[in-house]
């Protein structure tokens, strides 16, 4: 609220003591805002918006759509090497969000350079879709633990291979489980700061690098203000978007 | 004309299992099964809970791997065929269907996968919704069914692919008596739509097997004990185990001693030998009465004492479990009758309905019909 306060105040609303409530207070102003949408020259965070939304959701896409095969497998199949079996192998995947993504930034930036794909789109959404895949597949496993394999074994015996048993009976079952992934995906795709700092420069500069470079400038507070909730604004949106998906209940009736 | 049906008869298809078993680590899940299923005919598998009556079906239908043994169908190794190209369909336990469908979409679904055309499929399904009596809930999502509508749902899908090989896996389980009574009626007259199948139907109840089955297949941990017509299965069983499994309430066992033509029961139990076990030589034996041939109250060398230890009512009937010296008597009485736990009670055994049965649970005589 503060934030969204501050991000209309005129300087003197600011700088004299605090005020809180527009209009009675201060008289407000979209200087702020004019500052950060690139109408006054000062910042335009347009162009990062545009970046950030692209990156999170081809990355978000991605860990998706491997993720639920993965999970589904794990989910449904036994794997297993000697006493490694699939608890073990869900545990293997999330514990690659143990490591702090700072061990990781120099081997993933070693090998994006290798390949030509510093400062590109494609090469931070690699990097992204390796960091959202645990997340995704350990909340989807879950899931579809959750969904009897009697529906599975029933779309088998009803002529669909596995591959067709999945698409057509349990992805349709999973809409909810899919969109909490998705949802936690695109969160951590969104505000990830860390490898789009290091890995991107100038070409591809993501929304909170966009941020995070208005704070590190002498840069008012409205505009900072203006800058945060720009940044955190989409998310919101979608939160309401997707809350109508995730209230429209599981899977009742499939078995009783 | 004749040798043409003869012909037919000689080489029906039928499926065949050869030596199967399963095993999953130390546990025996099956355990060396044969047995040959003929098309038109009822199958009953009946069995207490972890008989393995799931487990076979599962084995037929591919989705429990096989140790041993093999499965053919018509003269074809079925193992070799994966799940979906096998020509199977199964009824679970549970009411299994695809909840994000409508009725009509669940029963329309298997059609469209076996290459129907859209209009085609929609007319079978429709006729086979008529059939099991939920034309007017076509739009419903199986979750706003009750449990009975949701295994109809579940039973027309099964049936309207005209597989031939049916599976039913305790279908009427999880519904309520009066529900399970009224289903009950109503597969005898959809069981004639599946003449050209084989139908295997399992069940822990004996009364549904004799109503149901052609032929009853009698299991106890993994193994089938004793095969044949249900009547004659019920009439003749092989052993104590096959005389519990086919007799709810179960049968009273008691141990007797047979010595110079007198039956004795215990140390007061004492009668003839009737007729049909006359024939019996000297020793130590078991014998087995069913609970609705225990007769209440009398006064004779047949008759003894005892303490009323349960009694239950269920449906129309009511189960007094009596304690007597030698053991434990069940008594079945028609209609609902008030006894008191603890209540002395004189329970008289026929001779004539005695089932025999040497120490290790053979059957030595049967009373016959």
């Amino acid at each position: 609220m503060w934030a969204v306060v501050t991000s209309f105040k005129p300087p003197s609303a600011v700088n004299n003591g605090a005020t809180f409530i527009p209009w009675v207070q201060y008289k407000p102003t979209l200087n702020g805002w004019k500052d950060i949408l690139g109408i006054s020259g000062y910042a335009n965070l347009i162009p990062p918006l545009i970046n950030s939304v692209i990156i999170t959701f081809f990355a978000t896409l991605i860990s998706l759509i491997l993720g639920c095969m993965a999970a589904y497998g794990l989910s449904r199949f036994a794997y297993g090497w000697k006493y490694y079996k699939n608890p073990d192998i869900i545990f293997f995947f999330i514990s690659q969000r143990i490591m702090p993504p700072a061990v990781l930034a120099i081997p993933f930036f070693l090998l994006l350079k290798a390949l030509h794909l510093l400062d590109t789109r494609l090469g931070l959404v690699l990097v992204l879709t390796s960091g959202l895949m645990p997340i995704v597949v350990w909340l989807l496993v879950d899931f579809f633990n959750q969904i009897p394999r009697e529906i599975d074994e029933m779309a088998m015996l009803e002529g669909c291979n596995p591959f067709e048993a999945f698409r057509r009976t349990i992805l349709p079952l999973s809409k909810p489980g899919l969109t909490v992934a998705g949802m936690f995906a695109i969160i951590f795709g969104w505000n990830d700061l860390f490898y789009a700092l290091v890995l991107t420069f100038t070409n591809v500069i993501t929304l909170p690098v966009a941020v995070v470079a208005l704070n590190g400038t002498v840069t008012p507070f409205w505009t900072l203000s203006a800058s945060a909730i720009f940044a955190i604004l989409p998310l919101v949106g979608l939160a309401f978007v997707v809350e109508r998906f995730l209230s429209k209940g599981g899977f009742a009736g499939a078995v009783r | 004309m004749d040798l043409l049906e003869l012909f037919d008869e000689g080489f029906t298809v039928s499926l065949r299992l050869n030596n199967l078993s399963v095993l999953q680590g130390e546990d025996v899940i099956l355990q060396d099964i044969s047995y040959n299923f003929v098309p038109g005919k009822i199958y009953m598998l009946i069995g207490r809970t972890t008989s393995g009556k799931t487990s076979l079906m599962r084995a037929i239908a591919g989705l429990l791997p096989l140790t041993d043994g093999e499965i053919t169908f018509d003269e074809k190794n079925l193992d070799s065929l994966p799940i979906w190209k096998r020509d199977i369909a199964m009824v679970y336990q549970q009411f299994i269907n695809y909840p994000n469908r409508t009725v009509l979409g669940n029963v329309v679904f298997p059609l469209r996968r076996a290459g129907l055309s859209k209009d085609e499929a929609k007319q079978k399904a429709l006729a086979i919704i008529e059939k099991v009596g939920l034309s007017e809930f076509l739009d419903r999502k199986p979750s706003q069914l009750s449990g009975g509508q949701q295994q109809r749902v579940a039973i027309a899908r099964s049936l309207v692919r005209n597989t031939s090989i049916l599976l039913l896996d305790e279908p009427l389980m999880n519904l309520d008596y009066k529900l399970r009574e009224q289903l009950r009626e109503e597969f005898r007259e959809l069981f004639t739509t599946t003449k050209k199948s084989i139908t295997i139907y399992a069940t822990t109840e004996p009364s549904e097997a004799l109503l149901l089955g052609d032929e009853l297949l009698v299991m106890h941990e993994g193994k089938v004990i004793q095969s044949g017509i249900p009547v004659e299965v019920y009439e003749n069983p092989n052993s104590i185990q096959v005389a519990q499994i086919v007799n709810d309430p179960p049968m009273t066992i008691l141990p007797a001693v047979i010595k110079n033509g007198e039956v004795s029961v215990g140390k007061v139990l004492k009668f003839n030998s009737p007729n049909h076990l006359k024939s019996q030589s000297d020793g130590s034996y078991q014998i087995g009465i069913r609970a609705n041939e225990v007769i209440l109250g009398g006064s004779g060398a047949n008759s003894e004492d005892g303490i009323v230890s349960l009694v239950e009512v269920s449906g129309s009937e009511t189960l007094i479990y009596v304690d007597v010296p030698v053991g434990e008597v069940v008594l079945q009485l028609e209609g609902i009758h008030d006894y008191a736990i603890g209540q002395k009670i004189t329970v008289t055994i026929n001779p004539e309905r005695i089932f025999l049965f040497d120490m290790a649970g053979a059957l030595c005589a049967a009373p016959g019909n």
